[in-house]
């Protein structure tokens, strides 16, 4: 399949799907941070991750629209109190959703897994009733339209170098706030031990409900980036949500390094092979990939290696 | 202690009473249309059974089930698809002789993995076989590794993304996203008429009393013990000299064949099948059958899977829009409210009060206390 | 199997046996030996690897290197099950049985017939299942409770119940975890009654810290200390050895 292509056009193929990856990689990273805090510190499978996402993109898409219709000198900047909106909202409604259903379904994992399912079903319908059915795109200001051109042959758009900015800013915020803070502490410590942490003094309810919050509020920040590359309608949540559960199992659930590592091989894996086939022949492959390994190592990527 | 090894007499009733609304009620008073919508719902009650065994009892949740219901439709579809694509019947076609969709997409010769397809035998040991086989290596896979719970259930929500995928992707093969259509006969004996209809009907209710009876089985025998042991002390069954993973594998393939032959009975009642029945979301749905009947509860599943669809059918009828939020929160309802489901409800508030009714009238009656086995069991919590 | 001079064959021999977390060994180069029909206590303080060395013997944890021989078979390369049914029984620390089922059905399951998957389909309770589940229940107590669900049991009788579940199993090793924790006055005197009358004819490894009841059933004690064998021997000898005061009365 190689034939046809010189070495050179070959490179600039590689580095310019490379990149097309990274866009999707920091998709995947954002969206997986969420559910690997939820996933891995809670054991809680958040089956309405998407749709929190989806909720982030929808404010994203509503900020726009006001910026627009009232604020037109603004415009420009809209996105970043977009972002913060969006974050709020997700982690508002994260913390209800938490206050209501998750806190009864601690014990039981696969339950909440169900639960889940069922508020993202509501959640989606919820968003036809008020959005409609049909995907809306959001606007982007003049400065992120455009690209950079690096060489002759390769050049990347300017809201993909953006929305990777944007990427690692955030990893690098969320581990700080998980290694570093106190409250970080207190949400590693409540993990380990539960009882124990509660016996210290630590409220293992708040810190159960803020960091679902916490999660959550990142999925609506990743909601946010998605607007820049694809539009939204009220089940695109849906359509990430095995790739990303897949990113973090993957990835070892408890280690943010492992998340990226995996969200960064899944993603370049699949964009590099969508040169060469149909998109969904290279989806097909990536899984059976990921499915494959993981049957061989389940403990995922990362791992260490405790006596239980 | 029961000796009796399929069934205790208060489950005997239950089959009864189900028999009875199967074979007489529902026949009596529905027209040939609504008939046939049953028997589409009790094709995935199949599905349901086999999540009992696999899910209420050995505590492993499939989200995957779709796979194996759409394995074991599209083995029976293939077959009815060469049968209806004779020659005659496609003489139009450049190639004739082959299922339209494949001409459609330029193929000129029968897939060599079609060709066995023409015999009914082969077909009948594939719709078993080629989901078993399938089960058995993903659940070697995983389960001897000690995969399980939550990683288990995302795994087999992956396997069914990607069949889906696969399967709308490779539309010379498969018919694509509109799957197989316009099956016609099955040994020539045409299956779209309405007599054909009753009769299928009446058949699959006997092969779904024969795979109840087969559940039933292993729920009283020592297996299905070991496997209500296995959900809540893995640890002390395996070192009680148990393989563990073996008996997950048994449980996990149990349901996988009987998804697949429900699947089957779908392909043949329908005279379709496609990729919607197999991915992440009518897979899912499936679970939710099993929760609302309880998922303890061999004939639940059954109730569970024709109330949860006679609600779909007549609420997205009328109220498309309200459906899904009922679907949502049916979901949530169960797990928070009801996790034993009907079965559950049935046990708690039902049973005492018919039991205090007869008690009352023959003071000598059996104590309730003989029945406290573990079908009628515990809540999960 | 013999080691040269020993006249006496060992029923187990620990060799070198070490396992490490991340690098942390839990269990470091231990070597041990238990004969036939011999009592062994494990002792030591909180982390000195007693659970982990249990662990390693039925499989539950694999070494990173070392023996473990039992009859003559390396335990090491088996499955958990394999173990058992060479004749290794483990009671964990916690109770461990299934309380969604009757008395009667945990005893039974443990019953050591019907084993493999095709075997517990075809598993009929007779006779000899019946008396055989009768008779243990007798011994821990339980007898006139076998229809009762599991989890109605108090704490020191579901220890009893998982002691009896190994019982019926009939291992030629019985591993016990802290048989007595957490069990009242009168409980512990009958589970010490218990344990003297099932220890005959079979090798017993105990891990206890109630030294009273370790004065009463030990034949040779062993204490542990950060992975390692800190001292060995009689319950006398042990209690004497300043190595042994120094880990428990100096810190």
């Amino acid at each position: 399949m190689f034939g046809e292509y010189s070495i050179g056009d070959l490179g600039s193929i590689f580095v310019m799907q490379g990149f097309a990856g990274l866009i999707l990689f920091s998709v995947y990273v954002l969206m997986a941070l969420g559910l690997a805090i939820i996933f891995g510190q809670m054991g809680v499978i958040n089956m309405a991750h998407g749709e929190f996402m989806i909720l982030g993109a929808y404010v994203t898409w509503m900020t726009s629209n006001l910026f627009q219709s009232y604020l037109p000198s603004l415009f420009s900047g809209y996105f970043f109190l977009a972002m913060m909106l969006a974050f709020l909202a997700s982690g508002a409604l994260g913390m209800l959703v938490e206050w209501v259903l998750i806190r009864h379904l601690y014990k039981r994992p696969l339950d909440t897994l169900l639960a889940t399912w069922g508020l993202s079903l509501m959640l989606q319908q919820a968003y036809r009733s008020v959005f409609g059915a049909r995907e809306v795109g959001v606007e982007l200001p003049q400065w992120m339209l455009g690209s950079l051109k690096v060489t002759d042959s390769i050049e990347v758009p300017i809201n993909g170098v953006f929305v990777m900015a944007l990427t690692v800013l955030i990893t690098c915020a969320v581990a700080y706030v998980m290694y570093k803070s106190r409250w970080g502490r207190q949400v590693r410590a409540v993990v380990q031990n539960r009882i124990m942490a509660g016996a210290v003094g630590i409220n293992t309810a708040k810190v159960d409900r803020y960091t679902y919050a916490l999660g959550c509020g990142i999925a609506g920040v990743a909601g946010s980036a998605f607007t820049m590359i694809g539009s939204t309608g009220p089940t695109s949540g849906q359509l990430y949500i095995v790739d990303t559960f897949l990113v973090v199992v993957f990835g070892g659930a408890a280690s943010l390094l492992g998340t990226i590592a995996s969200a960064f091989s899944i993603s370049q894996t699949q964009s590099t092979l969508e040169f060469f086939m149909s998109g969904s022949m290279a989806k097909v492959l990536t899984l059976l990939a990921v499915v494959g390994i993981l049957m061989l190592r389940p403990q995922g990527l990362f791992a260490l290696k405790v006596r239980k | 202690m029961n000796a009796n090894r399929f069934t205790n007499r208060s489950e005997l009733i239950g089959i009864l009473v189900l028999a009875a609304f199967l074979v007489v009620i529902l026949p009596l008073c529905l027209d040939v249309f609504r008939l046939n919508l049953v028997a589409k719902y009790l094709t995935y009650a199949f599905v349901a059974l086999g999540l009992v065994i696999c899910w209420g009892y050995g505590g492993i949740l499939s989200l995957g089930q779709g796979v194996f219901f759409g394995l074991g439709g599209y083995c029976m579809a293939m077959f009815l698809k060469l049968e209806a694509s004779s020659v005659e019947n496609t003489k139009i076609q450049s190639t004739p002789g082959i299922p339209d969709f494949m001409d459609w997409n330029q193929i000129t010769a029968l897939p060599f993995f079609w060709k066995p397809f023409h015999s009914l035998t082969f077909t009948i040991a594939a719709v078993i076989l080629v989901p078993g086989i399938f089960a058995l290596i993903i659940g070697a896979a995983m389960f001897k590794r000690r995969v399980g719970g939550t990683y288990f259930a995302i795994i087999t929500q992956a396997v069914a993304a990607i069949l889906t995928i696969l399967i709308v992707g490779q539309q010379g093969y498969t018919g694509g996203i509109n799957g197989m259509t316009d099956l016609r006969t099955l040994k020539g004996w045409d299956i779209r008429p309405d007599h054909a209809k009753i009769v299928l009907y009446f058949f699959e209710v006997g092969c779904l009393f024969i795979c109840i009876f087969i559940a039933q089985f292993i729920r009283h025998s020592k297996l299905g013990r070991i496997l209500v042991a296995m959900r809540d002390q893995e640890d002390r069954v395996r070192f009680s000299g148990y393989s563990v993973a073996n008996f997950k594998i048994f449980a996990f393939c149990v349901a996988a064949i009987l998804s697949a032959i429900g699947g089957a009975m779908f392909a043949l009642q329908v005279g379709f099948m496609s990729p919607s029945f197999v991915g992440i979301v009518p897979s899912i749905e499936m679970v939710i059958y099993t929760a609302v009947g309880g998922r303890l509860s061999i004939l639940g599943a059954v109730y569970g899977t024709l109330l949860v669809n006679f609600a779909k059918t007549s609420l997205s009828e009328s109220f498309p829009e309200l459906w899904l939020f009922g679907l949502g929160g049916l979901f949530i309802a169960v797990v928070l409210a009801f996790p034993n489901g009907l079965a559950g409800i049935w046990q708690d508030h039902v049973q005492p009060r018919i039991d205090r009714l007869i008690s009352s009238r023959k003071p000598k009656a059996e104590s309730a206390w003989t029945d406290n086995s573990v079908a009628d069991g515990a809540p999960a919590e | 199997m013999l080691i040269g001079h020993q006249p006496k064959p060992f029923l187990l021999a620990v060799e070198g046996l070490t396992v490490s977390f991340d690098g942390f060994k839990a269990v470091n180069d231990l070597s041990f030996y238990v004969e036939e029909n011999e009592i062994r206590v494990i002792i030591g303080p909180n982390g000195a690897g007693k659970t982990t060395v249990l662990d390693l013997i039925c499989g539950k944890t694999r070494a990173t290197s070392g023996k473990i021989e039992f009859r003559g078979k390396e335990l090491t390369k088996l499955k958990e099950n394999q173990i058992v049914k060479a004749g290794v029984g483990r009671k964990f620390q916690t109770p461990s049985i299934y309380d969604d089922l009757t008395v009667f059905e945990n005893l039974e399951i443990s019953f050591p017939r019907g084993r493999t998957v095709f075997g517990a389909l075809t598993f009929t309770r007779d006779a000899t299942v019946r008396d055989r589940v009768h008779e243990v229940a007798e011994m821990i107590f339980l007898k006139d409770r076998l229809d009762m669900s599991a989890a109605l049991l108090s704490h020191g009788q579901k220890q009893w119940l998982e002691i009896g579940m190994l019982l019926i199993q009939d291992p030629d090793l019985l591993m016990l975890d802290e048989p007595v924790a957490g069990m009242s006055v009168s409980e512990r005197a009958k589970t010490a009654e218990l344990l003297n009358r099932i220890i005959k004819d079979r090798s017993v490894l105990v891990i206890e810290h109630d030294m009273k009841f370790v004065e009463d059933i030990a034949h040779k004690v062993t204490v542990l200390h950060q992975g390692q064998i800190l001292s060995e021997g009689t319950m006398e000898k042990v209690k004497n050895d300043p190595k042994v005061i120094e880990v428990y009365l100096g810190h």
